[in-house]
């Protein structure tokens, strides 16, 4: 696709066991973003599988997963969308029109109308990486379910925990090679 | 046993999406018809000298721009940010159809005008007011404009058919590219929708008084759209039944069975596709005296068409 090869290629890995659900990362992520009402860029969501009392459940952070092959950036008319440094998706709200084609065309739901007139999602608090912080989900994390870096840097948090875990992805089959990985 | 629960609530998207309301299908349909009525005039009066062609025929190509703008304008209002609509002009996505859509719709107001202009009589321009500095100057450069358009007729024909098949393509893959609804994601959308906006736009001139031999022969392309539009129909259900694994099999349910079911088949298959097709046969076969109810039913199902469509591609995940 467009801008695949990146030295820096930023990544989230999301332990599904360790996470409680406690909503830190979804309140972290408001305060810091300056999230509205109703806006939201990080969520949780549980999902419990079997027939009782064989029940199990998984707990998932979600957000937008900074697709490598992104269909909101192929179907966004005004460039706003756009790939950005490390690989990540970023909108650039000068230029966003507000048409909500990439809202129908994320397969996960990342994104939302902010009441300003704009689309707004995730950034991977590339204002903070840049500084040398991480997210403000994994800062917050009381259980450290969270992990944000480089993937092509083998020391990285990420790496290591993708080299010596089981991870998943969600949607694969959508094609749209996410980087925020799960593990199970 | 699957439980999922989500703990987001935004209006647009859960529990489902929900971004597009009256104001896309009302912008594809529009679109759709003006595509159709931009091919339909271009061939209609190919070739033929003005005096041969009924009034309603030679000015038909200037209802084009209008509608279309109609169409615009609902599209604008379902942006969040109007502010911002003219940067759809500050860039050239290829690989979005809404892109390369915007520029083709600008190309299609001096094409249709253009049409327009060669077909008007020489009864019509001395008919055009010029009293005053103002309006003299803008019956002169009517009337300039007019004569590079008839000594081009040929290739401004080409263009509005060509420009008519582009736009009524891409009103349906605009939401063909949107891949994550399993409705829509399918290449068929594209021609479905370019065959509707032709019998559409053929309803749409039916609507006017038209020569005898003109509505024979649009309502003999129409019946060819519509029967056309039937096999496309079906074509669109099949392909998603079988290529689209369990999610495009619960996007067809929709239709069979599903909370689309009553108004797919009443208002679009039998009274916006059936009834008027067996009407238009009836005219043409038995000498039954032309009505606008064809025209109409067929001009109210192709509303319905990108409506429920529209609408069931955001109800299927
Ligand atoms: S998760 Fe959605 S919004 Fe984020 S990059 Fe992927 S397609 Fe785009
Ligand atoms: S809403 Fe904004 S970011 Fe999304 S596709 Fe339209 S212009 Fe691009």
């Amino acid at each position: 696709m467009l801008f695949k090869n990146y030295r820096t290629r930023y990544a989230m890995v999301m332990d599904t066991r360790r996470c409680v659900g406690c909503q830190t990362c979804v309140l972290a992520c408001k305060a810091e973003n300056g999230v509205p009402v109703n806006g939201y860029r990080d969520w949780i969501v549980t999902e419990t599988k079997g027939e009782f009392p064989h029940l199990s459940m998984e707990i998932r952070s979600e957000r937008c997963m900074h697709c490598t092959n992104a269909p909101c950036v192929t179907n966004c008319p005004t460039g706003a969308s756009h790939f950005a440094k490390g690989g990540t998706v970023q909108i650039d709200r000068a230029l966003c029109t507000g048409c909500k084609a990439c809202v129908a065309a994320c397969p996960y739901g990342a994104r939302y109308v902010h009441p300003d007139g704009y689309v707004d999602k995730c950034s991977f608090c590339m204002h903070r990486v840049t500084k040398g912080a991480s997210t403000a989900c994994v800062e917050g994390c009381p259980t450290k379910a969270l992990a944000f870096g480089d993937l092509n840097d083998p020391s990285s948090d990420v790496a290591r925990l993708l080299h010596s875990r089981t991870s998943k992805l969600l949607s694969p089959e959508e094609g749209t090679e996410p980087n925020l990985y799960f593990l199970v | 046993m699957t439980e999922i629960e989500l703990f987001r609530n935004s209006a647009p998207i859960d529990p489902q999406l929900h971004v597009w309301g009256w104001e896309i299908p009302v912008y594809l349909f529009l679109g759709g018809l003006t595509a159709g009525l931009m091919i339909l005039t271009a061939l209609a009066g190919r070739g033929l000298p003005r005096e041969s062609q009924s009034r309603a025929m030679r000015l038909l190509p200037f209802a084009a721009p209008i509608l279309l703008s109609l169409g615009m304008g609902a599209l604008f209002l379902d942006l969040e940010y109007k502010l911002h609509v003219f940067r759809f002009y500050t860039a050239m996505r290829p690989t979005s159809p809404m892109s390369w859509g915007s520029w083709i719709l600008l190309l299609i107001y001096p094409a249709t005008i253009l049409l327009g202009l060669a077909r008007l009589s020489d009864g019509e321009m001395a008919a055009l007011p010029r009293t005053g500095r103002f309006r003299g100057r803008l019956a002169a450069i009517v009337s300039r404009l007019r004569d590079i358009a008839t000594s081009r007729a040929p290739q401004l024909e080409r263009a509005n058919v060509i420009l008519g098949i582009a736009l009524g393509g891409y009103t349906g893959i605009l939401l063909g590219t949107l891949g994550a609804r399993a409705l829509w994601s399918t290449v068929i959308l594209g021609p479905l929708f370019l065959v509707s906006g032709v019998s559409t736009g053929a309803a749409f001139m039916m609507l006017f008084r038209l020569g005898h031999e003109e509505h024979a022969m649009l309502r003999r392309w129409d019946t060819g759209a519509i029967g056309l539009e039937i096999v496309l129909l079906a074509m669109f259900f099949v392909e998603l039944a079988a290529n689209g694994g369990q999610k495009g099999q619960a996007a067809v349910d929709l239709f069979f069975g599903g909370s689309y079911t009553g108004p797919f088949w009443v208002l679009v298959v039998i009274s916006g596709l059936i009834v008027p097709l067996a009407i238009e046969l009836a005219e043409t076969q038995k000498g039954w005296r032309p009505a606008i109810v064809a025209p109409v039913l067929l001009l109210v199902g192709g509303l319905a068409l990108r409506w429920i469509l529209v609408l069931a591609g955001q109800a299927s995940i």
